[in-house]
This record gives C-alpha cells, structure tokens and sequence, in this order.
C-alpha cells in the first residue's frame, strides 16, 4: 500500500510556485469558511471546493481575459483561480464592504468581469451557449468555459444546451469536476450510463482526466481548449475529482470507509509528500496570507447595497 | 393592416435597425416563418440572425439571456404561450434575478414572444393565457400586445427598460385589424396616454363603467361595449394598457377616479389573477369613488376544453363581460 502511494507520489510533475501558491490559497480559503461557520460567523449557506482546487487552478492557466467563466455554487475555486480577489469574495460572502456583488449575490451568486455563477444546477449552460454564440460572433477565438458537476447532469438544460452547442458551433468548453457525489448521493445512484456516452450522443468531443496533477490536467486540457477555439465547437472535458470536504457544511453522510478513499485522492497530501520544502514554504505564506485578509475582511463595515 | 403583419413589419424594422438583434424560436425561419407567421421573412432577409431552434423551450430562453448578457438583443419566440412553463427556471432564476443579484444594475434585453389564448380550438395546452404565472417576479416585465399600441414602440419601449420582458400576444387578435389615428370603429375612438389606450365612445361625458383589459380582451370588451350603449345606454370607457406588469395606473387615475364601476377582464383562469393585482393597486386609491368593489371577469376555474361549445363556456365571452358590468 505505501509502496503504491509513493509511486503516485513519485507521479506528481514539479509544480510552479504560481500554481501550488493558487492551490494552496484556495485551500486555506476555504478552511477558513468552515472555521468562520463553526464561529457563528458566517451567515447562510456555502459549498467549499476542498479537494478540487486544482481543478480551476489548472483550467485558468488556458483562459484568455476575454474568455467568459460560468460557475455553479461550488464556485469559491473558480473564481479564486480566475480573479486573485480572495478579500472581495470574503466580503461577498459575509455581506462586508468591499464585496464584489455587495453582498447581495452572496457564495453563489458572483458576477464579476467575465465571471459569472449561478445558483441553479444546470441553468448557466445554455446562458453559456448564447454567450458563446455571441464572442464567436464579436471576438473570435474567445470561449465560454462553464463549470459543472456530475449531478448537474441529471439536469434536462444541459442537454438541450450541448444540442445546440454543437449544432450551431458554439466554443463552449464544459469542465465537469466529477466527484463522485451529488450532495449525499453518490453518482452511481443518480447517473444511468456515463458522461462520455451522453457527450458523444450530441456527437461533442469528450475527454476524460483522471490525474490529480495540475500539469498534467492542463497539459490535456490546452489541446480541448485549442479545438473549441479554432474549431468552434463544444468540448466536454470530465476531470475525476475528490470532494474531500462536505457538500455544504456539516452535513456529510458518508461512511469513514468512503472519506478516507476521499482523501486518498486529495490533492493536497500527495503535493506535500512530493514537495515538502516547496509546500512548506508556500503552505505557510498562504495559510499567513489568509489570516490576514479574515482579519481585514471581519473589521470592515456591512456592504451597503442601493435596491433598484 | 392585421396585427400580424403590423407586428411582423416592427421585427423586420427592428432587425433593420440593430444588427445586435437576434430572433430565436421553433420553425421561425422561411419559408414556414413560425407557426403564426409572426416572423415571415425574417430570416431570408437577415439570415443568421434569426434562427430555428431545437425544441427547447428553456434551452432557447436561456440562450437569449446569454446574448442578452454578452451585449446583443434577444427575441425569443414560444410557440404556443403554455410552452414558457418550460422556460420558467431562466426567467425567474437566471434572466430577471441576474437584473439586480449581482449587487449592481446588469443590462438583460430579452423579450419572450408568446402567442397566448384560446377560441382557436387548441385545447388543453395549446389555448392558455398565463399572465398570472409570471406576475410578481422582481426583474421580470409584462407586456401584452393591443390593436392600438404601435409594436415598432412598443418593443423599443421593452429593450429600453433593459429587463427581461414577456410579450402576451393573443392568437386572434393578430388575425384582427389595428386601430389607428384615434379611429376604433364606426362608434368607438381612442386616445394613447402613458401607455394605455382609453376607448371611448363619442361625447366626454363621465363613463358609467371603465373597464380595464389586456389588449388581447379587445374584440370581446367592444363588442360589450356597444350592447351596453345601444341597448342599455352604459357608457364605458375601456382602458388597455401595454405593460401589465409592474402596472402604472397613474396616467389614467385621472379616468378611474370618475368612473362609480371598474370591471377588469382577463382571459386567464380565475384565482390569483391579474385582475386581483389591479384591484390590489386600486381600491386604496378609488376606496371612496366606487359605488363598489371592483369587479373581476376572468375565464373559469377550469382547463379549456377543445370542443368549441364546451370551450366558449370555459373562455370570457363579451356577454360575460356585459354582464358584469350588469350586475
């Protein structure tokens, strides 16, 4: 057993302090919620992306100012790898100045720049189509990458988006973070067949990665990207995840059998074995850089927000 | 000219004028031109900008908000109006919410077109009139076309709010002539004031009776009109507006204040209607002007049937309305 965990270990590819510092920033962000929540800090609801950090971090490394990102309520990731804003989404999050949707938005409802996510499981797709339709149109080259996850497609508005992506040509790149759970369902009780065969029955390109490796996701990615790009066509790219964290908050039901697999396949262990001095350093400027901006982001003001 | 062709030459316009529009629905290109042939036309004269869907109906509305939001102008067509239940998620979720929940003001120019109403022998799920369904979404606009009001404004008028609008349009009324220069028929004529329409007979004198009705009631509420005059001397004014939702009754405040009897038809189902909203945004200002509550007419609490004996006993009849007004 623990020779086959050094070999995946011994897999890992040297990381740029860039990606792992990203990684690592997203981690402490995300402890960070749990522990405001556990305060009594934090008020309502919010779904952390412990366990998937890499996944954005790997996929923003490809994308263009211009390009458009659609998120879904396990955004914090995505919108961290995309815009290095930790303070404003904190603000966000506990309705504080300085917020970037003054609060109102909240954890899953972001639109900043070109990023925007939404609270409704499968509803940003065919948004994402129309937007794309529009930068093939206006700006070409640009895409709409749009973030989902296995249980989004239970979900009839994905279908219909990926009909229509395909048959009008739309650069629409899907990243799925397939982590095997649909909040306390797990995906062999909600998904009949695969993703693969439900891509390929709209005739769209589908790749799966199964590496936990940053490079190695972005080095797989960067040819989908390029096909959406020059081609004009959707992509489907399913990356197998872990969530090693609950769905929500305190409300994980699964048996200490199926957290362990979890964290087996967690990022986050395997980058600090491969790279202890590296991941030392950068684990620490980070975990300082976060508690520092918590302090900051708690001391300001409520977000003020004028209602229409 | 009929109100299709009127609505259809204002598409046509407006594709002329701003190469930013789009037109989606089902089986709107040439040379079908849409079920209604609203969109004739279109697209041999505009080609990619109007184009033929899949049949999606909520795929297809949240397309438009994405062109909305990307910066172009979206004209989504439903086939039949009952077919927007399946585009209810982007428009109450995505489009109107995306106005205002991101903290800021966000620009979402959609309209969804949908061909609304029944005496068409359609039945069930193809005569239905849901107004009342998308009342009372923060974000979300109601329009519904009239024989009076111009489309060309009337759809400048729905981008320029830069909400997400829907456009009732009733399925008899196209087939009906338009009404213009202040000319209805040979006894009734109009004025626009503030986005109503107020027909009248001739004569200034107070009215007995306003009557207040989407432009879809037209036929049905003129036809009243006339017996009531001829054959009970009522007067009654009849006012259209164009937006039903969020509904500013203040440019004809003026109107209501004189009139002792307000009858609000509506060619929805009875319960929770839109009539109840006007009535919830009159009686605190007409409480001591009315000889009484105001009166709603609406079709019954029932589904509509396909036979068309059994549909016009379901479906608001100008003798319903006359009654009403009656009673």
């Amino acid at each position: 057993m623990i020779g086959a965990i050094q070999e995946r270990v011994r897999a890992l590819t040297p990381v740029a302090d860039a990606d792992l510092g990203r990684m690592l920033r997203i981690r402490h962000f995300e402890r960070a919620l749990l522990r405001l929540f556990e305060r009594g800090q934090l008020n309502g609801t919010t779904h952390t992306c412990l366990g998937q950090e890499h996944v954005p971090v790997a996929v923003s490394g490809l994308l263009d100012p211009d390009d458009y990102v659609f998120s879904n309520h396990r955004g914090h990731g995505h919108f961290l790898a995309r815009h290095d804003e930790p303070h404003a989404l904190l603000a966000e999050i506990m309705g504080r100045a300085g917020a970037v949707c003054n609060g109102v938005g909240g954890s899953q409802h972001v639109y900043h720049e070109r990023f925007l996510s939404t609270g409704v499981q499968g509803e940003s797709l065919p948004v994402a189509v129309g937007v794309a339709l529009r930068l093939k149109r206006v700006t070409p080259g640009r895409l709409a990458c749009a973030y989902i996850g296995d249980g989004t497609w239970g979900e009839g508005s994905v279908y219909e988006a990926l009909n229509m992506a395909q048959l009008w040509r739309a650069p629409l790149l899907v990243v799925v973070e397939h982590n095997r759970i649909a909040q306390s369902t797990p995906t062999t009780a909600q998904l009949s067949g695969s993703i693969a065969g439900r891509a390929a029955g709209f005739g769209v390109l589908h790749h799966r990665i199964e590496s936990v490796d940053v490079n190695v996701i972005r080095a797989e990615l960067a040819p989908l990207a390029a096909v959406v790009r020059s081609e004009f066509r959707p992509v489907v790219a399913e990356i197998a995840v872990h969530r090693a964290g609950p769905h929500s908050k305190g409300d994980d039901t699964r048996t200490p059998e199926e957290l362990r697999e979890a964290a087996e396949g967690d990022w986050h262990p395997r980058y600090a074995e491969a790279f202890p001095e590296q991941f030392a350093r950068l684990d620490e400027e980070q975990r300082a850089f976060i508690a520092r901006m918590v302090d900051d982001v708690l001391i300001r003001p409520a977000s003020e927000w004028e209602r229409p | 000219m009929r109100v299709a062709e009127h609505l259809n030459e204002a598409l046509h316009a407006l594709l002329d004028a701003d190469p930013a529009v789009h037109v989606l629905g089902e089986d709107i290109v040439d040379p079908y031109g849409g079920a209604f042939k609203i969109t004739k036309g279109l697209s041999t004269k505009h080609g990619s900008r109007v184009i033929s869907t899949p049949l999606s109906e909520g795929g297809i509305v949240g397309v438009g908000a994405g062109l909305a939001l990307a910066g172009d102008r979206a004209i989504v067509e439903i086939m039949f109006g009952d077919f927007a239940a399946l585009a209810f998620d982007q428009l109450l979720n995505f489009a109107s919410k995306s106005t205002t929940m991101y903290g800021r003001r966000v620009p979402i120019p959609l309209i969804v077109r949908c061909p609304t109403g029944g005496r068409r022998g359609y039945g069930p799920t193809h005569s239905q009139s849901l107004q009342k369904h998308f009342i009372g979404i923060p974000g979300l606009d109601l329009y519904e076309l009239s024989p009076f009001h111009d489309a060309h404004a009337l759809l400048a008028t729905m981008f320029a709010r830069q909400n997400p609008c829907v456009l009732f349009e009733d399925k008899v009324l196209y087939t009906r002539r338009i009404c213009r220069d202040g000319v209805v028929d040979d006894l009734f004529r109009f004025e626009l004031v503030g986005g109503w329409a107020r027909v009248y007979a001739d004569g200034d004198l107070p009215p007995d009776c306003v009557l207040i009705a989407p432009g879809g009631l037209t036929d049905r509420a003129l036809e009243a009109m006339r017996d009531l005059l001829i054959d009970h001397e009522i007067t009654c004014v009849l006012l259209v507006p164009e937006r039903l939702y969020p509904l500013d009754p203040a440019p004809v405040m003026q109107v209501l204040r004189g009139a002792g009897t307000i009858v609000v038809a509506e060619d929805g189902s009875a319960g929770g209607t839109w009539g109840a909203e006007v009535s919830r945004l009159l009686h605190p200002e007409l409480w001591a002007s009315l000889s009484g509550p105001i009166r709603l007419v609406s079709a019954a609490d029932s589904i509509i049937p396909t036979a068309a004996h059994l549909e016009r006993e379901v479906l608001v009849q100008a003798d319903t309305i006359r009654r009403a007004v009656l009673a």
